[in-house]
């Protein structure tokens, strides 16, 4: 049982949701972007792409809070996220989920 | 505060009316480090280009002088340095990559004895090979030699022109004499000075290229800040200044690099002549060595030596037509300059083993004495 | 097993590649390498600055870090060994209103460059200078450098490294540097802003940032790409305004990370207009005035 600190207007806050966007022939397979995903939202793909990499693919897409840090650690400009139209309703977040 | 073109009639010193044909030219940035005895181009333009809101840096050594040079005329400036044997040899990594860029600018090595620190307060003419060779790999070069300073006044604005039109460095090959010299030196008004500027690109900015050449085999070149996002580089590259690691993309970049000099040879290649219209012996040479020649030569005529001068004023390219010319009608050549055989070695080449070839040759440290060049006259031919 | 959805066939854009020369990408920075991240930290503090663009300029020297030049899309500059700070030098006096970024390696900048490096920061030069530190020369093959950790394997110390490497930051400030700051390739954010901050200051700014190269120092050295980040994770300390005296690199007691300096004193220009050209000075009073 994992304890967490919640914010007191947590069932007020509005978790952005993204969209992670994956050039795969970009991709040299570093993995960085798989490990350092907050909500592990990804993996590698079992799929080779043009260079004979496998490219990370998303297995979580409802997951992904738009945070970017797949795009900025990617050294190869190979993956990026937007914001997606919907929003996780108040009382609906990911920190309520896990109380 | 003084104009550019201070025009006047000076008793000046070669280096200094070196530093005011640059100012002449346009030059507006100076990156140098001191040496002897090139120190006071430096000097002059340390303070002269204060006044013309240009702008003098010394730099931490001659690396850095030649990095800065490059660097501020792809910044828009007509940028030049001025050295002696040892930074020279210390610039030529960077003439490499102003020569692989296309890079407009002027390098002044005021010769001194060598090898390394050698002679430094006495002159020479040792780097002539060194100047066409210096920087690794296979290019072409241009290279003035001055044989006054009235002829460095011009010669420098020369060799500004020329960087601009052909976009390379050229270099002034001077010495230490001519450099310390003083004589009189008539600097004219600033309306009769013809200065050439590196055209500019026209037309849309994200279809330039940037080493595509044009009619005479040059490119446009624009400036840093312009809108053109240029990429420049050492590597070899093609049109667009990307690099590209194949044969075919070396073999085309050094066409275009070698080949707008030598289609223009006419246009770049100066060369002077005294008494050599009915000569049987033609005397070559440059800069200080041809004033030797030319005393040698009226003391020869005196004796009834039918010896005339080629004067290089043009060092490279290598005037070669001209001497080829001249072998097939002289009876023999004799080069004079101050080291063991640089530039007689080229006349050697072009004359093609159809005549005699002597050199008048001296380590450095001073000057050729015309009786040496008389003595060979005699005893030659 | 969840359907993939198939790819729209136009490729989306990356939201970096206004600045990138995307004919040119794939880079050749080998697969976990850092460089492409912090490049990528690079243009995202470019665009965050404000800056205008048109008038900012990157110049490289040689080596893996200095292929940077070649990716952005700005004038840039590749120039050669170690030079890329006098060649901005040369750039930056010529052009007093471009901004200068120089990105490149620690080899090109703090050995065959360490002396460039050393006056322009003395002489403060308004320029940006960026410097990825991975700790060897990872394009001729991971040999050691000036930056190689005491005892690290390289290819040229093959039983460790008997040198004792730079304090970068220290160097920095005894010389002059305005600016310094330290981060590592997995603290982006931070990085970013650094970058941002440091392009938005006048004078003489320096930013290490701290990258793995997996396949020459890392394989050599017993670390796999991930071990390295790994480490920055568990050994960085963050320590603003820390002792610049005291962020020798010690993988073993830790890696300070921070921004170190952050003072103001005249560049060569404004110095240079004072003393040698006040009609410049001159011209700007009336907009001062106004």
């Amino acid at each position: 049982m994992e304890f967490w600190r919640v914010p007191l207007d947590a069932d007020t806050i509005q978790v952005s949701l993204g969209i992670v966007h994956i050039l795969e022939d970009r991709c040299k397979g570093c993995g960085y972007c798989i490990e350092y995903c907050p909500k592990q939202a990804l993996e590698f793909s079992a799929n080779f792409n043009q260079k004979g990499y496998h490219p990370p693919v998303v297995i979580k897409p409802e997951e992904c809070v738009n945070c970017h840090y797949c795009e900025i650690i990617c050294p190869e400009f190979a993956i990026f996220s937007v914001e997606s139209p919907q929003t996780t309703k108040p009382g609906q977040s990911e920190t309520n989920h896990a109380i | 505060m003084k104009p550019a073109v201070l025009t006047g009639e000076y008793f000046m010193t070669g280096d200094v009316a070196c530093a005011e044909g640059a100012l002449a030219a346009g030059c507006r940035f100076f990156g140098g480090y001191p040496i002897t005895p090139a120190t006071e181009i430096a000097e002059r333009m340390a303070i002269r280009l204060s006044h013309v809101d240009g702008c003098f840096i010394q730099m931490e050594d001659e690396i850095g002088a030649m990095a800065s040079v490059l660097g501020a005329s792809w910044g828009g400036m007509k940028s030049m340095t001025a050295t002696s044997g040892p930074g020279f040899s210390l610039m030529m990594e960077n003439i490499g990559l102003g020569i692989c860029t296309e890079t407009p600018c002027v390098v002044v090595n005021v010769q001194r004895g060598g090898p390394s620190t050698g002679l430094p307060t006495h002159g020479a003419q040792g780097d002539m090979m060194q100047a066409r060779w210096g920087s690794h790999g296979h290019y072409e070069i241009i290279a003035l030699a001055p044989s006054s300073p009235q002829e460095i006044f011009y010669l420098t604005i020369t060799a500004f022109n020329l960087s601009e039109k052909y976009r390379l460095p050229v270099l002034i090959m001077t010495d230490e004499i001519i450099g310390h010299m003083s004589e009189k030196v008539i600097i004219p008004e600033a309306k009769s000075i013809k200065t050439v500027s590196r055209p500019k690109p026209k037309g849309r900015k994200d279809r330039f290229k940037p080493f595509a050449p044009g009619p005479n085999g040059v490119a446009p070149m624009p400036a840093a800040g312009e809108g053109y996002n240029l990429h420049i580089t050492g590597l070899t590259h093609d049109e667009k200044g990307y690099p590209v690691m194949t044969v075919e993309a070396q073999t085309e970049m050094m066409a275009r690099i070698t080949e707008k000099i030598q289609r223009n040879l006419d246009d770049i290649i100066r060369t002077d002549s005294y008494l050599l219209e009915d000569a049987e012996i033609a005397v070559v040479s440059y800069g200080i060595s041809a004033r030797t020649s030319i005393a040698a030569v009226a003391e020869a005529r005196k004796l009834g030596i039918k010896a005339g001068l080629l004067r290089l004023v043009t060092i490279w390219p290598f005037p070669e037509d001209q001497i080829r010319k001249l072998a097939d009608r002289v009876k023999g050549f004799v080069t004079v300059e101050i080291n063991l055989g640089q530039i007689h070695r080229e006349v050697e080449r072009c004359a093609g083993g159809k005549v005699p070839i002597f050199l008048v040759g001296h380590p450095g440290g001073t000057i050729i004495h015309p009786d040496s060049v008389v003595k060979m006259l005699m005893e030659a031919f | 097993m969840e359907e993939i959805p198939t790819p729209s066939k136009e490729q989306p854009h990356h939201p970096l590649d206004d600045l990138i020369r995307t004919d040119r990408i794939p880079h050749i920075w080998c697969p976990g390498c850092g460089i492409g991240t912090v490049f990528s930290a690079c243009l995202a503090a470019l665009k965050a600055s404000g800056i205008n663009l048109q008038k900012t300029v990157m110049v490289s020297g040689i080596g893996c870090s200095g292929r940077a030049a070649g990716y952005v899309k700005l004038d840039s500059f590749h120039t050669t060994h170690g030079r890329a700070i006098p060649f901005a030098t040369g750039l930056k006096l010529a052009n007093p209103e471009l901004n200068i970024v120089v990105f490149s390696g620690d080899g090109d900048l703090f050995a065959i460059g360490g002396n460039h490096f050393i006056h322009a920061a003395r002489r403060n030069m308004d320029i940006t200078v960026i410097c990825v530190n991975n700790l060897n020369y990872g394009m001729t093959g991971g040999q050691v450098a000036a930056t190689t950790p005491y005892l690290a394997k390289s290819t040229t110390t093959p039983a460790g490294n008997p040198e004792t490497p730079f304090n970068l930051p220290l160097m920095a400030y005894a010389c002059g540097a305005t600016y310094v700051a330290r981060w590592t390739m997995l603290h982006i954010r931070d990085l970013t802003d650094s970058i941002t901050e440091a392009l938005c200051k006048k004078g003489f700014s320096f930013i290490e940032a701290l990258s793995p190269c997996p396949v020459n120092y890392g394989r050599r050295n017993k670390q796999k790409p991930l071990d390295m980040l790994k480490l920055y994770q568990e050994k960085a300390i963050i320590k603003n305004d820390a002792d610049p005296a005291t962020l020798d690199i010690d993988f073993e007691k830790g890696i300070i990370l921070g921004k170190f300096i952050d003072l103001d004193r005249p560049t060569f220009i404004e110095n240079y207009d004072k003393i040698y050209r006040p009609s410049r000075l001159q011209e700007n009073v009336p907009e001062l005035n106004s």
